[in-house]
C-alpha cells in the first residue's frame, strides 16, 4: 500500500528559466533548417532570390540613369530606370500646373502641415489641445488662402491649376479628417433609438456603400451642375472633395459600428448608472474603447481613401498619378522605352511610402493604447 | 457563506447609526408591471423603502430580482405602475432619469469598471462631469473612498491589473464618489472567487453601519441575517414574502419560500 498523505516541508524557491540556445547559428537552425522540408524550402527561397534580385537591382540602381544623366542614356540598349526624367519633371509631379514662381506657397503649406502634424502624432508632445485646434481649424483656412490667393496681395491661382502630389495630399488629409468624425456620427446615428435619425443614417450609409466611388464623382461633376440653378458653379476640386469624403465616411461608419458592438452592455449601463448623459457616455466611455478596437479598420479606410483620390482624374483633376500619366504621354523630349515605367514606379513608391507610414503609425498607436485590460 | 459567518464572529455590527426613518421615503414602487416582449417579468410589485433601510432581495434565478432593482434607476423601463425615487417619479423624461441616477449608486455583478481609464479616473469622471466638481476636489474625494475600501495604493493602475475583489471594491467606491442617497447592489459577490467575497461584504457592512439606504440582490444569506432589516423573497416576477430576517429564516410562511430556503441552507 502506498501512502497518499503528503505535506510539503519547504516551499520551492523560484529560479531563472533554463538556458535557451541563442546566437545566429541556433536561430538559423531553428528557423531555416529545422527539418529536411525546411531545408529544401530555404534552398528554393535562396534560388528564387538569386533569380529575382539581380535584374531588379540592375533596373533600379545598377543600370539606372540618375539625375544628371541625359535622355540618350535612358535610350541606351541596357538602360534601367530613368530617374533623370523624374528629377527633371518633379515640379510637375508635385505641384501640377501651379505657377512656377509661386511654388513657395504650396511649399509653405507642406512645411506648416508637417510642423503641426508631427507633434500631434507624437503622444508625448505637449499642448495637444492647442495643436489640434491649430491643425484642424487654423491650418486649413491658412492653407486655403495661401494656395488659392486673393488676399494680402497673393495672386489668385484657381484650383484648376493645382495638381500632382499637392492635390493628392490635400484631398486625403481633408478627406480623412472630415470623414472620420462624420463616420463616427453616422455610426452613432445608426445605433440611435430615434427612428428618424436611425433611418436617415442607415439610408445614407447603404446608399453610398452600394455605389462605386467613380459613380459618385461622376454625379458630383456632371449631374450636380444640372440640378443647380443656372450660373452657380461649385468648384470642381470642392465637388471631388465632398464626394470622396462622403464615400469614405460611409465605410468609416460601418467600421466604427463594429467597434461599438464590441463594447459590452455593462459599460453602457455603468456609465448611465453614474448619471452621465448620452454624449458624455459616448465621448468618455464608449467611443474611446470602441475606436481603439477598430484602429486597423479605420486606417484601412484612410489608406483606401488615400489611394482612391487617384480617381479624381474622372472629373478632370490631375492628382499625382494623373500628373505622371500626363507627363508620360506628353514629354516627347524624354521618350524612351523605360520612361513611363519609371514614372509609374515613382508614383507607386510615393503612394506606398505614405500608406506604409499610416500603417506603421496605427500599429504603434494600438500598442500604446493597450492598457492590458483583457476582460 | 461560511466567510460571512466568520465575519460575524470576528466583529459585531455597530448599529448605532443604522436608523430607519419613519417618515422619509426613499423609494416607492406602486403596482408596477414589466414585460420583455410578451414575457411578463415583473408583476404587481409594491414596495416602500424608507430612508436608512437595508433590504436584501433573494429568490431563484430568473425570478426578476435584478430586473426590479434595474428598474429603480431606469436601466430597465417599466410599462405599468409608478416608481418614485427620492420624490421623483421615473418616466420617459430624460431629465428625471438623470436626476434619479445622480442620487442612486449601483454596483454590478461584473463590476463594469471602465477598462481604458485608471482607477482614479474611474472614480472622478462622474463627479467632475455630472456634478461639476473641480478635478482636485474630486480626486481628494476619490482617494478618501479608496482608503475606505482599503486600496489607495492602486489609484493609478488600470482595472485589468486588479483582482476581482479589488475591482468590486473600486466599483463601490466609484458609486460612493457621487455621494448617492441610495445604493443598489446587483449580486455584487456572485462573480468573485470565494476568498474575495469577504472583502467586498466587509465594505458593504461598513456602508450599512453608516446608515446608507441599500437594496441588495444577493445570495449571501449570512449578510442578510447580519445587516438587512428586511428580506424580500421573489419568485416568478412577484414578491412572494417579506419579513425581518430573523422571522424570514426561522419561520418562513409561503411554501415556495420554505422550498427555496431548504435548498440553499443546508
Amino acid at each position: 500500500m502506498t501512502d497518499i498523505g503528503f505535506v510539503r516541508s519547504h516551499l520551492e524557491e523560484s529560479r531563472p528559466a533554463p538556458h535557451r540556445t541563442s546566437g545566429p547559428l541556433a536561430w538559423m537552425q531553428k528557423n531555416l533548417f529545422a527539418s529536411p522540408l525546411d531545408t529544401g524550402l530555404t534552398i528554393l527561397g535562396l534560388l528564387f532570390l538569386l533569380w529575382v534580385v539581380p535584374p531588379l537591382f540592375n533596373f533600379f540602381i545598377g543600370h539606372a540613369v540618375f539625375p544628371g544623366g541625359t535622355v540618350e542614356d535612358c535610350r541606351a540598349l541596357n538602360a534601367g530606370a530613368c530617374w533623370a526624367y523624374i528629377y527633371s519633371e518633379i515640379e510637375f509631379f508635385i505641384y501640377g500646373f501651379y505657377d512656377i514662381d509661386q511654388l513657395w506657397r504650396p511649399n509653405l503649406v507642406f512645411l506648416l502641415g508637417a510642423l503641426l502634424l508631427i507633434p500631434l502624432a507624437i503622444p508625448k508632445a505637449p499642448y495637444k489641445g492647442l495643436n489640434a485646434v491649430l491643425f484642424l481649424v487654423v491650418y486649413p483656412i491658412v492653407s486655403y488662402y495661401l494656395l488659392a490667393g486673393g488676399v494680402f496681395g497673393l495672386r489668385v491661382i484657381t484650383t484648376e491649376k493645382w495638381g500632382g502630389l499637392l492635390v493628392t495630399l490635400i484631398l486625403s488629409v481633408i478627406g480623412i479628417t472630415l470623414s472620420f468624425p462624420l463616420g463616427v456620427i453616422l455610426a452613432l446615428g445608426r445605433q440611435s433609438q430615434m427612428p428618424v435619425i436611425k433611418t436617415l443614417c442607415v439610408a445614407f450609409i447603404e446608399l453610398i456603400r452600394a455605389v462605386p466611388l467613380i459613380t459618385i464623382l461622376f454625379m458630383a461633376s456632371i449631374m450636380l451642375p444640372l440640378f443647380m440653378p443656372q450660373g452657380t458653379t461649385v468648384d470642381k476640386f470642392l465637388r471631388a472633395l465632398v464626394g470622396v469624403t462622403l464615400f469614405t465616411s460611409a465605410y468609416m461608419a460601418e467600421v466604427v459600428r463594429g467597434g461599438l458592438q464590441a463594447i459590452p452592455r455593462g459599460q453602457y449601463e455603468a456609465a448611465a448608472a453614474l448619471g452621465l448623459n448620452y454624449w458624455q457616455r459616448m465621448f468618455f466611455i464608449i467611443l474611446p474603447q470602441a475606436l481603439k478596437h477598430v484602429i486597423p479598420g479605420i486606417v484601412n479606410s484612410a489608406i483606401a481613401l488615400f489611394k482612391d483620390t487617384s480617381l479624381v482624374y474622372i472629373v478632370g483633376m490631375k492628382d499625382l498619378l494623373e500628373a505622371v500619366k500626363t507627363k508620360n504621354d506628353s514629354a516627347l523630349e524624354w521618350q524612351s522605352s523605360n520612361t513611363s515605367t519609371t514614372g509609374y514606379i515613382f508614383a507607386a513608391m510615393v503612394f506606398w511610402a505614405f500608406c506604409f507610414g499610416m500603417s506603421r503609425y496605427s500599429i504603434f498607436m494600438e500598442r500604446r493604447l493597450n492598457t492590458g485590460h483583457k476582460r | 457563506m461560511s466567510q460571512v459567518m466568520q465575519t460575524a464572529e470576528e466583529r459585531r455590527i455597530d448599529t448605532s447609526n443604522m436608523k430607519v426613518s419613519d417618515t422619509d421615503v426613499a423609494i416607492e414602487v406602486i403596482g408596477m408591471h414589466k414585460w420583455y416582449g410578451d414575457f411578463h417579468v415583473l408583476r404587481d410589485i409594491n414596495l416602500k423603502v424608507m430612508q436608512g433601510e437595508r433590504i436584501v432581495i433573494a429568490g431563484p434565478s430568473g425570478s426578476g430580482k435584478s430586473t426590479l432593482i434595474r428598474c429603480i434607476n431606469r436601466l430597465e423601463e417599466h410599462q405599468e405602475g409608478q416608481i418614485i425615487v427620492n420624490g421623483t417619479e421615473l418616466t420617459a423624461d430624460l431629465k428625471r432619469i438623470d436626476e434619479v441616477r445622480r442620487e442612486v449608486g449601483m454596483v454590478f455583478q461584473h463590476f463594469n469598471l471602465f477598462p481604458h481609464l485608471t482607477i482614479l479616473q474611474n472614480l472622478t469622471l462622474a463627479p467632475i462631469w455630472v456634478r461639476g466638481i473641480p478635478k482636485k476636489d474630486a480626486e481628494a474625494t476619490a482617494m478618501h473612498y479608496l482608503e475606505r475600501v482599503k486600496i489607495p495604493e492602486q489609484a493609478n493602475k488600470f482595472p485589468g491589473q486588479l483582482s476581482g475583489g479589488q475591482q468590486q471594491r473600486v466599483a463601490i467606491a466609484r458609486s460612493l464618489c457621487m455621494q448617492p442617497k441610495i445604493m443598489l447592489f446587483d449580486e455584487p459577490t456572485s462573480a468573485l472567487d470565494p476568498e474575495m467575497v469577504k472583502e467586498v461584504l466587509e465594505v458593504m457592512i461598513s456602508l450599512a453601519e453608516e446608515g446608507m439606504t441599500m437594496i441588495c440582490v444577493t445570495h449571501e444569506m449570512g449578510f442578510a441575517r447580519q445587516v438587512a432589516n428586511r428580506v424580500i423573497f421573489m419568485d416568478q416576477g412577484q414578491i412572494i414574502e417579506q419579513n425581518e430576517p430573523e422571522e424570514f429564516f426561522s419561520n418562513p410562511q409561503h411554501e415556495r419560500t420554505k422550498l427555496f430556503l431548504s435548498q440553499i441552507l443546508h
